[in-house]
Formats: C-alpha cells, sequence, structure tokens
C-alpha cells in the first residue's frame, strides 16, 4: 500500500492544460494540416497527382478527406504549390468543406443552438469500427488517458448505443460491418450525432474503391463532423470535438 | 525436404527453383518438415488456379523452405496430421475453392462479400446439454475496440468452448497487393494491422527489396530496429497498462496509459507520426536521427524507462494482480507446439522462438538481443514475457542509438527480378510477421500473402479459454492482444 502510494507521488500529475493551457507541443516532423495554393502550380504539372495514393489531387483540389498525410506530394512538388503545415486543427462540419483549392479553410463550427444545449456540457459516443486498421481506434483510446482526460469536457465513451448520443465512426464502413453499423445507428436515441474520424470514415482511405468497402459512412449516415488525418492525431480529434461542443 | 527451395530470410530466388509437387507428395513433405521441427509460416493458393506454396520455417537452421503443390481441384488436408495447417486450410477453400479433403470442418474464415452471405452467419460449434448455454458477443463490443464475433459454450460460468468468429474488418488489403507494387502498396503495407505499421512495413520493404536483389543501408537498418523495437515497447506497456485495468488496479492502467503515449510521440520525434508511417520505404528509411535527435530520444526513453518500472512494478507486488494472472488461461507447451502460436503467446508457454534470433533480418544479423521467455503459459506468463521484453527493448535501443553507423539512409530501389519468390519474416511485438511475395513475367506480384501473428495466435485464446470462468475472457484476450484487421486483411 504504501509503495501505491509512493509511486502515485513519484508519477505525478499528469493531466494536459490543454485546452485552458498550451497545447501539447507536435513533433517538428509532424505533417498537419496541408497548405495547398494551386495559383503557384505551372501549367501542365501533375507531379502532385501522378503520387498520390488515392488520388486526393487534381484539377487545382485537394481532397483532404482522401488525404493520407504521406507527404508524397509536397515531395514531389517543385514550386511549393503544397506544403504541410504543423497546424492540428482540421476538423470540419460539411464535406465540401475538406475539398480545398486555395481559399480559407473553414474549421467547423458549433452545434445548433438546440443541440448544442443537449450535448454541450454531457456527449456520450459510441465508437463503431468498421474496418481499417485500429490505428484510429488506437488514438481515439489515447484521449481516454489521464495526459488528456476527455472526461473533465463531459466527453465519455459509452458501451451501449441506448446510452449514447452518437456515433463515432472509423473505418471505410466495410461490407462485412455495413449491418452492424447501420443496426447500431438505429439502436441510438434521437437526437444524435455521426462523427467520421480518419480518412477511412470520410472517405475510404486506402481502401476507397476497393468492392469489400463502401468509402466510408457518408453514404449511410449524415455526418455532423469530418476529423481528417491517417490517424488524426488526439489533439485533432480533440479540438474537433470541442469545436463541435462550441467549447473553443 | 531436400527438394525444398531453401532461403534465408529475406532472400529471393527464381521461381524455376521451387519444386512443384503431386498432392500426395506435397502432403508427405510438409509433415516430414514440420515433423522434424519446422513451423508453417504460410500456406496459401496462388492466384488463377497456379496451385498451393507452402513457407515452412526452420528455426534451428535459420532458413525457410518452399514448397509448391501442382494444381488440383482438390488435395489430401493437412489439418489431421498438423493441426497448424487448420485455418490456412481454410482460408485456400475460401479463397480459391481448392477443398482440403478430410478436413474437421471447412468453416469460412473472413466471409468475403457475395449474395446471400452475411459476415458471421455460419454454424457454430455446440455443446449439447441440460443447463449448457450459449453466449453470443459482438461484432460491436463495449469498448473502443475493433470489431469480432464470440461464441462461448457455457455450463454455468465455466466456459466448456469458445468458438471465434472474424472477418468483419476484411478491406480487400492483401488481395489488392497482388498486381502490385503501385503507389498504395506501401500504405497497404502500413495498415495491414495500424499497431504494427513498422513491422509490416519492414516485412514489406524486406519482400521488395530481396526481388530488386538490394539492401537497406547500414543506417537505415539500425533505424528501422529501432522504430520496430519502440513499436514493441509502447504495446507492451500499453498492454500491461490494460491488463491492469481488467483486474481492476487502476493506478498501473493510469501509469501505462501515459506512458504508452510518450513512446508513441518518442516515433513521433523521429518520423513525425505516432505510429511510423511514413519511416519506413523500400530501399531504407526517410527520415535520420541526428545527434541531436538521438540525443533527445536517448533522454525521453531513460525517464520512461524509469517510469514503467515503478508503474510496473506495482503489479508483482500486489497479490490481489498476482492472485488473479496465475494459472488464469493456461495454454500448454504441447498445445502451443501443436497449433504453432508465435511471439509473445509462444514464448510465455517455455516455447523459445524469436525471428529476431532464429532468423535473423536487418540490423539483426550483427546485434543481438536477448529473447524473453516464461514456463507457465498463462495470463501471468504472458504479463511477464512482456515486461521481459519492454526491458530488453529499451537497453536495445539505447545501444543501437549509441552506435549509429554512417552513411546513407536510402538507396533507390531497381525494379522487381521478373519470375521470383521471396519470403520475408519480422519480430513483430505480437510475433512473427509473414509476407511471401511472387513475382511474374512483368516483374509485379503475381500473389502477395501476408500472415500476420493473429492468425496463428487467436485458436490460442480460444484454447486458454477452456474451462475458465466466462468472466476472465477480457483478461485472458487482453493477454493474447490479437490483430482483426491483420487477420481479417
Amino acid at each position: 500500500m504504501l509503495k501505491v502510494l509512493w509511486t502515485r507521488l513519484k508519477q505525478g500529475h499528469r493531466t494536459m492544460g490543454y485546452p485552458d493551457g498550451p497545447a501539447p507541443e507536435l513533433p517538428a516532423r509532424f505533417l498537419g494540416r496541408p497548405r495547398f495554393d494551386p495559383s503557384r502550380c505551372k501549367p501542365d504539372c501533375a507531379g502532385c497527382a501522378g503520387v498520390c495514393p488515392t488520388g486526393a489531387l487534381g484539377g487545382g483540389k485537394l481532397d483532404l478527406g482522401r488525404c493520407l498525410f504521406c507527404g508524397a506530394c509536397a515531395a514531389a512538388c517543385p514550386e511549393k504549390a503544397m506544403e504541410f503545415t504543423q497546424e492540428h486543427q482540421m476538423a470540419v462540419r460539411v464535406r465540401e468543406h475538406l475539398e480545398l483549392g486555395g481559399q480559407t479553410y473553414r474549421l467547423a463550427h458549433a452545434l445548433e443552438q438546440r443541440t448544442r444545449k443537449l450535448f454541450g456540457r454531457s456527449l456520450k459516443l459510441r465508437q463503431v469500427s468498421a474496418g481499417g486498421c485500429n490505428a484510429c481506434e488506437a488514438d481515439v483510446n489515447v484521449l481516454g488517458t489521464i495526459g488528456w482526460d476527455l472526461g473533465r469536457f463531459g466527453i465519455q465513451f459509452a458501451a451501449s448505443p441506448r446510452h449514447a448520443d452518437g456515433l463515432l465512426v472509423t473505418g471505410p464502413v466495410t461490407e462485412n460491418m455495413r449491418l452492424a453499423l447501420l443496426k447500431t445507428w438505429e439502436a441510438v436515441p434521437a437526437p444524435k450525432l455521426v462523427i467520421a474520424s480518419g480518412s477511412c470514415a470520410i472517405a475510404g482511405g486506402p481502401y476507397r474503391g476497393h468492392p469489400e468497402v463502401h468509402d466510408g459512412c457518408g453514404k449511410f449516415l449524415p455526418v455532423d463532423l469530418f476529423i481528417p488525418g491517417c490517424p488524426p492525431h488526439p489533439l485533432t480529434i480533440l479540438d474537433g470535438l470541442l469545436r463541435l461542443l462550441g467549447r473553443l | 525436404m531436400a527438394a525444398a527451395l531453401v532461403l534465408r530470410n529475406g532472400q529471393a530466388a527464381p521461381l524455376s527453383r521451387l519444386p512443384v509437387l503431386g498432392a500426395e507428395e506435397f502432403r508427405g513433405a510438409v509433415l516430414e518438415a514440420v515433423g522434424a521441427g519446422a513451423r508453417l509460416s504460410a500456406l496459401f493458393a496462388r492466384p488463377k488456379a497456379a496451385g498451393l506454396l507452402a513457407a515452412l520455417a526452420d528455426d534451428e537452421r535459420g532458413t525457410v523452405s518452399l514448397l509448391g503443390m501442382e494444381p488440383a481441384g482438390s488435395y489430401p488436408a493437412l489439418t489431421p496430421d498438423c493441426p497448424q495447417a487448420h485455418l490456412f486450410e481454410r482460408e485456400i477453400f475460401e479463397q480459391s475453392g481448392v477443398r482440403p479433403q478430410g478436413h474437421p470442418w471447412l468453416k469460412p474464415v473472413r466471409f468475403p462479400p457475395k449474395e446471400g452471405s452475411v459476415c458471421g452467419m455460419m454454424d457454430y460449434f455446440r455443446v449439447d446439454g441440460e443447463e449448457v448455454h450459449e453466449v453470443a458477443v459482438g461484432p460491436v463490443h463495449a469498448g473502443v475496440i475493433e470489431p469480432g464475433h464470440f461464441r462461448f459454450q457455457c455450463h454455468g460460468e465455466n466456459v466448456r468452448h469458445l468458438e471465434i468468429s472474424l472477418g468483419y474488418q476484411h478491406r480487400g488489403a492483401e488481395r489488392a497487393l497482388t498486381g502490385g507494387p503501385d503507389r498504395r502498396t506501401v500504405h497497404y503495407m502500413e495498415t495491414l494491422a495500424g499497431d504494427s505499421t513498422v513491422g509490416h512495413a519492414w516485412a514489406g520493404c524486406q519482400a521488395l527489396e530481396a526481388l530488386g536483389k538490394m539492401e537497406a543501408p547500414p543506417r537505415a537498418a539500425v533505424l528501422r530496429g529501432v522504430a520496430l523495437e519502440l513499436e514493441r515497447v509502447a504495446n507492451h506497456i500499453g498492454d500491461l497498462g490494460a491488463l491492469a485495468g481488467d483486474v481492476g488496479f487502476l493506478p498501473t492502467q493510469s501509469y501505462c496509459g501515459r506512458l504508452r503515449g510518450d513512446v508513441l510521440n518518442a516515433t513521433a520525434l523521429l518520423c513525425g507520426n505516432r505510429f511510423g508511417r511514413g519511416l519506413l520505404r523500400p530501399g531504407g528509411v526517410t527520415q535520420d536521427a541526428d545527434a541531436a535527435r538521438a540525443k533527445d530520444l536517448l533522454d525521453r526513453l531513460e525517464d520512461i524507462g524509469r517510469d514503467t518500472a515503478s508503474a510496473v512494478g506495482l503489479l508483482w507486488d500486489s497479490p490481489s494482480v498476482t492472485g488473479r494472472f496465475e494459472e488464469t488461461g493456461t495454454v500448454s507447451l504441447e498445445d502451443c507446439r501443436r497449433l504453432g502460436l508465435v511471439g509473445v503467446a509462444a514464448r510465455a508457454c517455455g516455447l523459445n522462438r524469436d525471428v529476431r534470433r532464429d532468423l535473423p533480418f536487418g540490423v539483426y544479423r550483427y546485434a543481438m538481443i536477448p529473447v524473453s521467455s516464461w514456463h507457465a503459459g498463462d495470463v501471468f506468463g504472458r504479463a511477464q514475457v512482456r515486461w521481459l521484453e519492454v526491458q530488453r527493448s529499451l537497453q536495445f535501443i539505447r545501444e543501437l542509438l549509441e552506435s549509429l553507423p554512417g552513411g546513407s539512409l536510402r538507396r533507390e530501389p531497381p525494379g522487381l527480378s521478373p519470375e521470383h519468390a521471396a519470403v520475408s519474416l519480422i519480430e513483430g511485438w505480437r510475433g512473427e510477421i509473414c509476407h511471401v511475395a511472387l513475382t511474374g513475367a512483368e516483374g509485379r506480384f503475381s500473389a502477395y500473402k501476408v500472415a500476420d501473428p493473429s492468425f496463428h495466435n487467436w485458436f490460442g485464446l480460444a484454447l486458454a479459454l477452456r474451462g475458465q470462468q466466462i468472466s476472465d475472457f477480457p483478461l485472458c484476450n487482453k493477454s493474447f492482444n490479437l490483430s482483426y484487421c491483420g487477420f481479417d486483411l
């Protein structure tokens, strides 16, 4: 018992100050929100489109929903029209807002008055993993650790859809998970939210176009929040959730 | 076995040297090799009805033998005499229609989507009797975890049998690798199992490098070793914390959750991504550990090592924890050997096998990491092996970073040799990751086979549950911590 207390003392207080204090520092090599400036593109240059694994680039547009953040496009661009910044804020409310072509980035706005009143201080989510590689789930789980302590915002993951206010979906929605996802959705009482986290849930990720998957959950569910990334950094997810609840 | 094509780990050879045997002869040769101590690392049907291929790892000799079987609509099943083939043969039947005659039950493995089939809908093994009841769990579980379906046959609280039915994460990743390499190939490798990004990416890169008849430069080999061991440390610490959580011992759960994140951040220090995405590419690595970065990494690992020792130490000092870990979910050494378990699960049963030592690859060819094992085969054993490995890996990373060789990070990989076969084995944190790549006349993959360690080990979990209380399932499950997506592909 004494050892347990002594260890507790040594391990110290680890919950971050964010969002009241500074955000945790991201590594120097972190690839965050890209800055895409098609006005710099040379005519007939398709260097970036030729290397993108998911066809996210083309016609002067970048679809951030499809982006795997591999950085191949930036490395292939001689004009620096495409660069990755350190910016972690990326979540949006509307799918089209992830289609970038040089305009200002439209970060997620808060829920409407009524739903915000319902969920603003207590949001219970049911997570459904619908395909994918489990990295998204891993970094959602990180939010539950003492460093992030998601519970302090009143956000928790519920064991049953009956106790949930919405779904957080990861994975491209495999055909084999379609039925289970829809049944889980039906089991959540209205009003309810859908959050698509990760490039798989938004647009199919690296499996886009496979006959085994449905290229994301947007085909089946009304998505309220899109969080890009492969996988999204925990800070990107937290930022998105707090924006949705109007707390940032 | 004299006839087999014998390769080192990460070596390629012309397909013309692959012996292609008749069905009976093939069966005899595989059984003889397994009887002499070899393991089935992979057994699969080549696409376009090109026959079967077996990859047999010989840990004593440090070689992998390839054996081909000529195309046939059916063949005498290996499973009755070689239990470790049971899931491979179900997979062969599901993917190609080639029937292993005499297989006890050719059930679906991944339920590839087709008209009239629903994932998980099949006949399950049933125990009949008064007071026997069935408990069905999943595919959607209570936590933030992957989907899978579990059927328990229970008598009171005791589990007589557990059947595990997967396939929900089946996204066509392995299928799509055939025909490559292309722009997506390396991304498929990195997402075969996200928590084993480095392990699978290394397996894929090593296969590509073998087929290109080249090797990654020494500095890249060392940095790959650092990344692989960081991946092991992060996952093992996370598992030790989760095991503590499953027996309600919250201090270690809390500390380990945070510490796992710190290790992921150490990986991100190296390459920008917490899972090591983008670091390994065919021909080498993309990012360097300059002196300042290596120093930063070493300092962080020093803190992580100290804090982990104090957090995990609490487990071994708490009788309420060890009492729950010991003699729970035991797998016997004999079962472990017959099922061909790999990695932590095998070493916890006393089976001293580790690809890093037995079939060394990359940096492990000239740097040694001690192999950790335990004898009991229970939850305690699997926890103990994890803790031993965390310590060995941290020490190993230190040694690697303090003696980084100079030179380049990456060589331009040439095209792939046509009509060749390569086998690539990596000891990921769960166990042996096996990739087998065959090329066609144009130097593209005519077949690409992935065997995640989970493929070998899920049945081990089913056996561990026999005779246990059903309430011990979460604990047993976490002690294996197998991958659903790595299995479903």
